[in-house]
């Protein structure tokens, strides 16, 4: 016990150490396991490069490669900068500020995240493109010279994958902020700090794994994006991935061209996470219910006006639209069929929230139990999947599960002597487990940021009275999560909800849901006739966030 | 909280009970790339005059495709139901399809609108034609898809993009026909005459066309049928190109029985009745495209758009060409 005391003081930065444990190994082996289900469609992505090279590559390096590679650097950093001024700065002015509208802003301004890219930038092309009701009006009271700046265009791709993905960055800094609570802030105050300085030099820093975190995801979805990038003809590199598939019907070249998507995500987050260096970001202290800055005259207005005008484009034209097209053309869609549709796509997202919630805890628990390389670079691995586009993981996905049913079938005709054809494939199971390996990044960003915030010495202090792994996890360890957990689950519920290609592809018979029935109407151009599910799908996302929120004021106010 | 992680594990244990798939023998199992509010209605019927219960999934084609093809001899499809002829020609290439000799197939199906191998059959069929504007364009100044290249529709000219695989089949049927040389001036004629960005759909092209934004583009029929439902007094119309040289291009809905399907008999008999006339009717008028049997006739608004003489070109060139036309685009530069 002593030794095991010593070696702890040596190695603060590792949090609980411990190492040599009775139990530690299982539960390496459980998150390894995760962490093979996880990675295993992504090393089946990879394994493209063993097959034969054809010459798609040369077409697509010699034609369009150069302008793609230069859009996607292009999207990146804008949908980079606008989601973190967006994200940051709302999270900010709702956790620390008082404006008119701040309790309501609180909440709502998470609504945009039940609000699929490709839904909202359908909407937005349509009402601003030059045949749209805006340009016509315009072109109608100022004749056809009117000039309206292109929709269709970088800028206008930019700025609608911004609203559709800042949520992920306003809350996980939202929690990062309420986390931090307003005693340091007063720390700064006391040193002589402006309120604006103590915001940049002490709260943004504090809050980076989160803010890092919640960037990652916007950005990863950006990548992965196929259906705004095609309303906006913005080519970026998933059009290549799927030009090389469906136009070549070279599937190779196109996991190939995925791969490399990966190789550079993978970069960029080990490269955050040598920036962050040795930094420790837990938190010492109480939370306190202290008042928060109240904003008055031009501040609180302004506050009150970039919170809601974010609100306006992002959600309310989006909902009203959806509205309208609803009520004209799409309401003689609505049959009991959408009970079973509204019904499954809540009871998927429920379950898969819990189990990826579930085993991001895990793993992230385990790599603090003992943080050696082969676990860490499991999990980094198995939280790659989510820049992928949806199908090519989904098609890596389908193909792990049919090889993992063709060994059951070789034991259960060779021990059992019985043919079983598919156990796994087409099951409600391999569903589930899809859904946790496309969003075990999406559940474990938040999930690894909480865990961070925590106090090595707490967990100490828990050892050394005695308590076991579990029971750290369980009894100091979750509750202590319980923000970052329901943020994890929250945004695997909603994704769950939205998510389409793995769906539609390992979806049992009679198990559709909303997002599949979008696809069925939207596969033919049918946008008018999606409003329907995609309004019943916004609604359905209400239901987890207001969850959320009433989850998270119970605990901090 | 122990008691939910308990109740949680249950759920999971019981679910792993919806895995166990009985297989009836009056059933069948369909894999659909042509949507569910465009087959439902078929299966439905089928289902009430047969007794034969029919599951299906949809999806895209090309996920479909690499579900069978990984899945071998353990699919449960039988009947794979896909829309353009390149993804058809593609599916029988991979050999996921298996050839049925039916007469009554023969005798429904036009020979150009089939595989010759008979390992896929069109269904449906639809025009890829011009449609113009009423109050800028006299249908006199029309002539021929390759026409749409030449100086006189500068920024006139509105197209959908590249990546949508029906004008991917209408480029590889030109190339099949005028050859790479002459296909790539008219592509990159088109090109220089577009009037905006290309559009990522039909419907966004003809609403651009009567707005103003240009005169000429190429779209389907029955996205035109459906706007043309929508708003009465659309300001454009078809016109039926290359009446005097090949004929308008076509292409197909169709399907193919799997090379390992579990109900053949009942997969090959669906099938033919998908080919005759109560079938046919449904399959044409609940999406507005032509029927593939030609004794049967379009619905009355589809007929009204006139008759022509369609490309009788095997479709599945479209499919052999594909790549190439996906490459000549690429190059002339058409996004």
């Amino acid at each position: 016990m002593n030794t095991s005391v010593s070696q702890r003081n040596t190695r603060p930065e590792l949090g609980i150490s411990g190492s040599l444990d009775v139990g530690v190994w299982q539960w390496r082996l459980a998150s390894l396991a995760i962490a093979a289900i996880v990675a295993a469609p992504i090393l089946i992505v990879f394994a493209a490069w063993l097959g034969p090279s054809s010459e798609t590559w040369p077409h697509l390096a010699s034609t369009v490669l150069p302008g793609l590679l230069r859009n996607t650097f292009v999207l990146i950093v804008g949908v980079g900068s606008g989601v973190f001024i967006l994200g940051v700065g709302l999270a900010w002015l709702t956790t620390m500020c008082e404006f008119p509208g701040r309790r309501f802003f609180e909440w709502a301004l998470m609504l945009p995240l039940a609000i699929p890219a490709y839904v909202l930038a359908f909407v937005m092309v349509g009402l601003l493109d030059y045949s749209g009701p805006v340009q016509g009006g315009l072109r109608e009271m100022f004749g056809s010279s009117a000039w309206f700046p292109s929709v269709r265009s970088e800028g206008g791709v930019v700025i609608v994958m911004t609203l559709a993905f800042y949520p992920y960055v306003y809350m996980l800094a939202r929690t990062a902020f309420i986390g931090q609570g307003r005693n340091v802030l007063d720390t700064g105050r006391v040193l002589g700090l402006s309120p604006w300085a103590s915001f940049l030099r002490i709260s943004l820093p504090m809050a980076r794994p989160a803010i890092a975190a919640g960037i990652a995801l916007a950005l990863m979805e950006t990548l992965a994006d196929f259906g705004a990038v095609s309303i906006f003809n913005y080519d970026t590199f998933t059009i290549a991935i799927y030009k090389a598939w469906f136009g070549f019907f070279d599937l190779a070249a196109a996991a190939q061209l995925a791969s490399l998507l990966l190789l550079f995500v993978a970069v960029a987050l080990v490269v955050e996470k040598q920036m962050r260096g040795r930094a420790r970001y837990d938190v010492t202290g109480k939370l306190t219910n202290e008042p928060r800055f109240h904003l008055s005259g031009w501040r609180a207005a302004g506050a009150s006006l970039a919170a809601g005008t974010v609100m306006m484009l992002a959600f309310v034209v989006p909902v009203a639209r959806l509205a309208l097209w609803a009520w004209e053309s799409a309401l003689s869609d609505l049959d009991s069929r959408y009970f079973r549709f509204f019904f499954n796509t809540l009871f998927l997202g429920a379950v898969a929230a819990g189990l990826t919630a579930f085993a991001a805890v895990l793993l992230a628990y385990t790599y603090r139990l003992r943080p050696e390389r082969l676990t860490r670079a499991a999990i980094r691995f198995a939280t790659l999947g989510y820049a992928l586009p949806g199908s090519v993981l989904a098609v890596g996905i389908m193909l792990s599960f049919v090889w993992l049913d063709q060994q059951i079938n070789s034991v259960a005709m060779s021990v059992f002597n019985v043919k079983l054809a598919q156990v796994l494939t087409g099951s409600l199971v391999a569903l589930l487990l899809a859904y946790v390996v496309r969003f075990m990044a999406v559940a474990y960003g938040p999930v690894d940021s909480a865990f961070e915030r925590i106090k090595p010495s707490l967990l100490q202090a828990a050892r050394s009275l005695g308590a076991s792994n579990w029971q750290i996890l369980w009894r100091v360890s979750i509750p202590m999560l319980r923000a970052g957990m329901f943020s994890a689950a929250l945004l695997v519920f909603v994704e769950v909800m939205k998510e389409m290609p793995a769906t539609l592809l390992l979806r049992p018979f009679g198990w559709d849901t909303l997002a599949t029935r979008i696809f069925e109407m939207t596969a033919e151009g049918e946008w008018e006739r999606a409003a329907l599910p995609a309004l019943t799908l916004v609604l359905a996302g209400l239901i987890p966030v207001v969850m959320l929120v009433r989850r998270a004021n119970k605990r901090w106010t | 909280m122990k008691v939910w992680v308990t109740s949680f594990f249950a759920l999971l244990v019981w679910l792993t009970s919806f895995s166990v798939t009985a297989h009836a023998a009056d059933e069948l199992v369909v894999y659909s790339a042509r949507n569910e509010q465009l087959v439902r209605e078929l299966f439905d019927t089928y289902s009430k005059d047969t007794g034969t219960r029919i599951r299906f999934i949809t999806d895209k084609a090309g996920p479909l495709m690499q579900r069978l093809k990984a899945e071998g001899a353990n699919t449960p499809a039988d009947l794979l139901i896909t829309v353009d002829a390149g993804n058809l020609w593609r599916a029988a290439e991979e050999g996921v399809l298996q050839p049925v000799d039916s007469a009554v197939l023969s005798k429904n199906i036009p020979a150009h609108l089939r595989d010759p191998g008979n390992r896929w059959f069109g269904l449906s069929v639809r025009a890829r034609t011009i449609v113009y504007s009423t109050t800028r364009v006299k249908p006199e100044e029309l002539s021929t898809y390759e026409d749409l290249a030449s100086a006189r529709w500068k920024n006139r000219l509105c197209l959908r993009t590249s990546k949508k695989v029906y004008n991917q089949s209408l480029v590889a049927t030109m190339m099949a026909r005028l050859g790479e040389k002459k296909t790539d001036e008219v592509v990159r004629g088109w090109v220089a005459n577009l009037a905006t960005d290309v559009f990522s759909n039909d419907t966004s092209l003809m609403k651009a066309i009567e707005a103003g934004q240009c005169d000429v583009g190429i779209v389907n029929t029955y996205y035109y049928g459906r706007l043309k439902n929508k708003q009465p007094d659309l300001a454009a119309a078809l016109f039926w190109p290359n009446q005097k040289t090949s004929g308008v291009h076509v292409n197909v809905s169709g399907a193919g029985v799997t090379r390992y399907a579990k109900h053949r008999d009942s997969a090959v008999k669906f099938l033919e009745w998908l080919s005759t006339p109560p079938a046919q009717k449904i399959l044409a008028e609940s999406n507005m495209e032509y029927p593939a049997n030609p004794q049967v006739k379009p619905h009355p608004m589809v007929a009204a758009w006139g008759s022509f003489k369609q490309d009788t070109l095997n479709v599945s060139n479209a499919g052999k060409l594909q790549s190439s036309a996906v490459m000549l685009m690429d190059r002339a530069g058409y996004r």
